[in-house]
């Protein structure tokens, strides 16, 4: 973590004083962050104050210079305590008062050290592998009998995030959600990390991956063709959806309908329902979404791209699926857990078009991640970021513009 | 009767440096500082009308003169200071011998808590003022807060010249401040402007505050000061204060003045 930070104490008459001022200020001057918690001001004159300050700085060497510029004022340093763990009494179940994760950045006080929680994510329980100086985060469904989870507040810290140096629109940080803010301006610095990553991608660097969680409103709305070419050209890596997205572009390639809706035509076609019924009931009897586009009866579309770019799917089942497709992980821990281990190695998100997978994929993303959330229903974004996901921009409109304004900008000819 | 403690300056001299003014070059004329002392003994006691009370003098503790810093007293209570530097750290163990044999109830600090007596800690009636950083540690005052039930707004020293709070800084008991502002930072400037308003700052100019007309005495409305500073005496007498100056740059050798070599007792 390129982050260091200490938490020191302060107290006596420090507001009056401008003793507390002083400190802050030396901070700041020195190139140091701080937050201030647990502030008390005494009531009275005589009523000594407190405050409770977390500094930040880039090195290890600056916070220690800033500690001992700020030590001869009268703050001293928090004395930490390590990280209380308990066994698990039983397999998927976490011990009584356990701590539950935020996604943002946090460390844990082993052995007097501070370590990082490994493959944060948001409403997970902490497993402590003390023998290794070890810790991540762990679903409750994967927990197992005796290993040692972390319970109550004391020595675990959460790390807020940094404002990021890029100044795009990632850089706030913050899911104002409108359907009246301007878009082109986020499409355009989505698209210039798109251009960023694909680089760093190629040159195998990490957190270089674009992940896109999407809905069948993709294909409905016509934005199967632009996702298409986005993958063809190497700019998505990871594709996060339900049976449907899948079933309706492939029922798009073999009968050129939607949900029996004809793409070209935009009417109802005769029979149209059973299309992708048909589809579905054809892959199954290839055996697989692979096969069915190796041995070229799906010739075009996300799914076609996705086997010939080499992209990741992964597809998780609902109740309401017609099938399902080959490949569809029905049992939503199974699933949850298959877009878990695919989500290290991601550095932007972009959910399109889908609650479920949105909500989903959000809850299982690191703050540090940036995350596109687009829908044509404000309520998405809004839902996305009052579950938490507060790094998610929302951007209310409809899937198939955003899709072909996003191409657009990087290259394809419309 | 206002007492002050007080030791005769037997063993006086310069035999170390501790602070910016001491120099063992710049040898004290005993036979003169003894003289310079009695002759503040007896303006403090014929003039002033105060009580004197004499520690017993210690070969080898040439500072033991200056008992401002044996502590601070409130009523009963004596805090013994805990000096800084080895060399003063000796003079503890005497003061603390004087106040439990005068019936203190004496109270220590934390061992690792510097606190250099009321050479660091002067203030009002309601209000106190902790000097810090050459000499005091800063966290040492919420205990003095907490054990007199007093607010204690610390003030750094950013001066070495003024070392301690009482050689830049004087309350004066009608409630005016003598200071020479310089001696602490804007965030100290502007802590004690916000607790003595405009027209009760004086504010001692550059020379005399060398002089450490600051360390003077305020009893009633008496200050006794190091002769050498007439501007703060004007400062003084334009209040109503009747001044009495006493030359004591013998004392100033080893950075001390009258309110140095006085400690208030209740």
């Amino acid at each position: 973590m390129s982050l260091h930070q200490e938490t020191v104490l302060i107290s006596g008459h420090i507001i009056d004083s401008l003793i507390l001022a002083k400190v802050l200020d030396i901070i700041l001057m020195m190139g140091g962050t701080f937050d201030l918690e647990d502030v008390h001001i005494g009531t009275t004159r005589e009523e000594p104050s407190r405050a409770r300050i977390v500094i930040r700085a880039a090195s290890t060497a600056l916070l220690d210079d800033i500690l001992k510029a700020i030590q001869p004022h009268g703050a001293s340093v928090e004395r930490d305590a390590d990280c209380r763990t308990v066994e698990a009494p039983a397999d998927g179940i976490f011990p009584d008062d356990f701590y539950a994760t935020t996604h943002l950045p946090t460390q844990i006080r082993l052995h007097e050290q501070w370590i990082d929680v490994d493959r944060i994510e948001m409403d997970l329980g902490v497993l402590v592998d003390a023998r290794n100086s070890a810790a991540r985060a762990i679903p409750m469904a994967e927990v197992r009998q005796g290993d040692r989870i972390v319970v109550g507040r004391e020595g675990v810290r959460v790390i807020p995030l940094q404002r990021p140096s890029e100044r795009d629109v990632f850089g706030f940080m913050e899911s104002q959600v409108s359907s009246e803010r301007p878009h082109h301006h986020i499409i355009t610095d989505v698209a210039a990390r798109m251009r960023q990553l694909r680089e760093r991608h190629r040159q195998g660097h990490a957190d270089s991956k674009v992940l896109l969680a999407g809905g069948p409103a993709i294909i409905h709305a016509g934005g199967r063709d632009a996702l298409t070419w986005l993958i063809e050209e190497g700019f998505v890596h990871l594709l996060f959806c339900g049976n449907a997205l899948a079933a309706h572009d492939m029922e798009a390639d073999l009968y050129g309908t939607s949900l029996g809706y004809g793409l070209a035509a935009g009417r109802a076609v005769p029979h149209g329902h059973e299309h992708h019924l048909r589809t579905i009931n054809k892959i199954r009897a290839i055996g697989s979404i692979e096969a069915a586009v190796t041995s070229g009866v799906v010739q075009q579309g996300i799914m076609a791209a996705c086997v010939r770019q080499n992209v990741l799917v992964i597809m998780a089942g609902t109740i309401r699926d017609d099938g399902p497709l080959p490949g569809v992980i029905t049992d939503s821990v199974r699933a949850q857990s298959a877009m878990r281990a695919a989500i290290p190695g991601v550095g932007l998100a972009l959910l399109v078009a889908s609650t479920l997978h949105a909500v989903a994929t959000g809850n299982l993303l690191p703050a540090t991640v940036p995350t596109v959330c687009v829908d044509v229903n404000p309520s998405v974004p809004t839902k996305l970021a009052d579950r938490g996901s507060f790094q998610a921009v929302g951007l209310v409109m409809d899937a198939a513009s955003f899709l072909s304004e996003l191409a657009r900008l990087l290259g394809r000819s419309s | 009767m206002t007492r002050l403690l007080v030791c005769p300056p037997d063993f006086f001299g310069i035999e170390y440096e501790i602070n910016p003014w001491m120099r063992l070059s710049n040898r004290v004329d005993h036979e003169r500082a003894v003289q310079q002392w009695h002759g503040l003994m007896r303006v403090l006691e014929q003039d002033v009308g105060v009580e004197i009370e004499r520690m017993t003098p210690i070969a080898g503790l040439p500072d033991l003169v200056f008992t401002a810093n044996a502590g601070i007293v409130v009523g009963r209570t004596a805090v013994v200071s805990r000096f800084r530097y080895p060399e003063r750290q000796r003079e503890e163990a005497y003061f603390e011998n004087w106040f439990s044999g005068h019936g203190y109830n004496v109270v220590t600090l934390e061992k690792e808590l510097i606190f250099e007596g009321a050479g660091d800690l002067l203030g009002f009636s309601d209000c106190w003022f902790g000097g810090y950083r050459q000499r005091s540690d800063i966290r040492a005052f919420p205990h003095l807060s907490d054990l007199f039930h007093r607010e204690i707004i610390p003030l750094e020293l950013v001066d070495s010249r003024f070392y301690h709070l009482d050689t830049c800084f004087c309350p004066l008991s009608g409630g005016e401040l003598l200071y020479f502002p310089s001696a602490f930072d804007p965030y100290g400037q502007t802590a004690i402007a916000q607790r003595v308003q405009k027209g009760r700052q004086l504010l001692v100019p550059e020379d005399d505050a060398l002089k450490f007309a600051c360390n003077a005495v305020c009893v009633g409305n008496h200050v006794v000061l190091p002769s050498g500073c007439p501007a703060t005496e004007r400062l003084l007498q334009a209040k109503g204060y009747r001044t009495h100056s006493v030359p004591l740059d013998e004392f100033m050798k080893s950075g001390g003045s009258a309110k140095c070599l006085t400690l208030a007792l209740d």
